[in-house]
């Protein structure tokens, strides 16, 4: 048996990917769109498009070769550009709803489920071409399907641009009208962070930032099934052995996203960019955030100790996946979105968890207020009051927050609505409701926190 | 390049033969065989070295897919280097 690799190994690897959902969530071609500014609009999109089309025309192909050959299912493959406000401010156009549609039709033709980067980072101050992008915001993501947008709204440096905030709840709830029939779908493909990550894989928020190569591999792992399975042999253990335990199996979850990001950036001929550690639910039965952190011992997630198991989880991911791959990045720690994750869409229905808890939840885990539902007629200024919270947990904590939050029209409290997909369904959560009108409505920037001074 | 096969099913008989008889048709030269059991079920593991084959890991698990139909037995090859990636530091 020298040859052979333990048996017992070869078939925990198999009940991983079997019984245990263990998949790989995405491999993202990141690609710098720097050379297709121009002041000529159509020119410049016809640039964007055959960029795309040579660097990623391959991608869906090598991903499914990769899935084949190792046994491990890739389920998303998707790409992520410069953030669009930088490259169509070269032109002179006053609208970029023809640049994210540029973005949509080459994405199908390649073929990925999303393309990400119909973005801009206005945490400090907002440039011509970037007030443009956010304004044509509703209508872009109305007129596409599977360009996703995020918008950097603050940062631990710079601070908070409130007068941007204001102006976010505003574009959400004008998408939220805009894609009305479709349960407002298009507030699902826009992100608000604060600290956004130049690297990140995942959507709504990816982007491929400026410090970044010309293109490049990043993937995102998964495997909460896996987690949780680990989880569960370690009942009743203390939390030493727990955290020993969920650290051991992201080591291993995350090798295979080390190994699938090599062979893609080997087999594309383009950089091999970063492994990113988070931890990714799906809608599907087994594959849940939520149902780890009940299977530590909480009755229903969001019930107190939540926070704390969390906090637990995401430190011991990253961890155990720090040591398997030599360059982590992205957003690296454990998502809770709601809509796609099935405890979490339980936990809601229940009334164990509210907009408050999950809240606090995202000043330990990586990233923020995920797939959130709230009632159609939630004033614009208590949504931006929601993105100033989050937003200030980011710049406060040195990390990064956003808000993904869908305000259904014509949908109340209570409601359940299905996306479908990996977006999943959801039962939509109530809001404080008291004012926070006067509060929104200053503008101007909240200034960086004293510990931004570093220097 | 080195892969793994795995062969989870009820035990019978004619497996071994039914699937190295499909490898030896594609060129799959078996290293090593080992078998246990899983709960109620039989597990055989083959390394096999693809060094001389005919098809790609792809093509051949389309063969064995239907061998497995055949055999009621769930077949898969996988290259050796995720399970390396996984449990080796």
């Amino acid at each position: 048996m020298s040859a052979m690799i333990n048996k017992e190994n070869i078939l925990e690897t198999i009940r991983m990917i079997q019984d245990e959902n263990l998949d790989i969530r995405t491999i993202t071609m990141a690609i710098s769109l720097f050379d297709c500014a121009d002041p000529d609009g159509p020119r410049a999109r016809q640039k964007i498009r055959n960029k795309i089309l040579t660097l990623a025309g391959h991608l869906v192909a090598v991903g499914q070769e990769i899935e084949s050959e190792f046994g491990i299912p890739i389920v998303n493959k998707r790409i992520a550009v410069t953030p669009i406000s930088l490259i169509a401010g070269a032109t002179s156009e006053d609208n970029y709803v023809e640049f994210a549609r540029t973005l949509d039709l080459a994405a199908k033709e390649v073929g990925v489920d999303f393309i990400g980067g119909f973005s801009a980072l206005v945490h400090k101050g907002l440039t011509k071409g970037d007030r443009i992008l956010i304004d044509s915001l509703p209508a872009a993501l109305a007129a596409t399907d599977v360009v996703c947008s995020s918008i950097n709204v603050g940062t631990t440096r710079a601070g908070l641009n409130m007068t941007v905030i204001k102006d976010m709840g505003h574009i959400i709830k004008e998408i939220s009208r805009l894609t009305a029939d479709k349960n407002s779908i298009g507030c699902a493909k826009l992100t608000v962070f604060a600290n956004a990550v130049e690297d990140n894989p995942f959507m709504a928020g990816a982007f491929t930032g400026i410090g970044e190569p010309e293109c490049a591999i990043n993937v995102g792992i998964s495997g909460p099934g896996v987690i949780r399975a680990a989880v569960e042999k370690a009942r009743g253990e203390t939390f030493d052995v727990l955290a020993d335990t969920i650290k051991r199996m992201a080591f291993k979850i995350t090798r295979v996203g080390q190994l699938v990001a090599q062979e893609a950036s080997q087999r594309l001929q383009v950089s091999s960019g970063i492994v990113d550690l988070s931890l990714a639910p799906t809608p599907r039965p087994g594959d849940s955030i939520a149902n780890i952190l009940e299977e530590m011992g909480l009755e229903s997630c969001g019930t107190h100790g939540t926070t704390a198991a969390l906090a637990l989880l995401t430190d011991s991911i990253k961890k155990g996946g720090l040591m398997a791959c030599s360059h982590a990045g992205g957003l690296s720690g454990a998502f809770i979105p709601v809509s796609e994750d099935a405890g979490m869409v339980e936990a809601v229905k229940k009334g164990s968890i509210s907009i408050d808890k999950l809240e606090a939840m995202t000043s330990v885990c990586s990233v923020g207020l995920d797939m959130i539902l709230i009632p159609g007629d939630t004033p614009a200024e208590t949504i931006s009051a929601i993105i100033a919270d989050e937003a200030a947990i980011g710049m406060i904590n040195s990390k990064t927050t956003s808000v993904r939050i869908i305000p259904v029209y014509g949908k109340k409290a209570g409601d359940e609505v299905e996306y479908g997909g990996l977006l999943g369904k959801a039962t939509v959560m109530s809001v404080n409701p008291f004012s926070s009108k006067e509060f929104i409505q200053r503008s101007g920037r909240i200034p960086a926190p004293i510990h931004s001074f570093r220097n | 390049m080195r892969a793994v096969i795995t062969v989870i099913g009820k035990d019978k008989k004619g497996i071994i033969a039914g699937v190295s008889g499909e490898l030896a048709a594609v060129g799959v030269n078996i290293l090593d065989i080992s078998q246990t059991t899983l709960q109620e079920y039989f597990a055989m593991i083959m390394l096999v070295d693809m060094a001389d084959a005919t098809l790609g890991v792809p093509a051949i698990q389309k063969k064995l897919d239907i061998k497995g139909k055949q055999l009621e037995m769930q077949i898969k090859i996988q290259r050796e280097d995720i399970f390396n990636a996984m449990h080796e530091i």
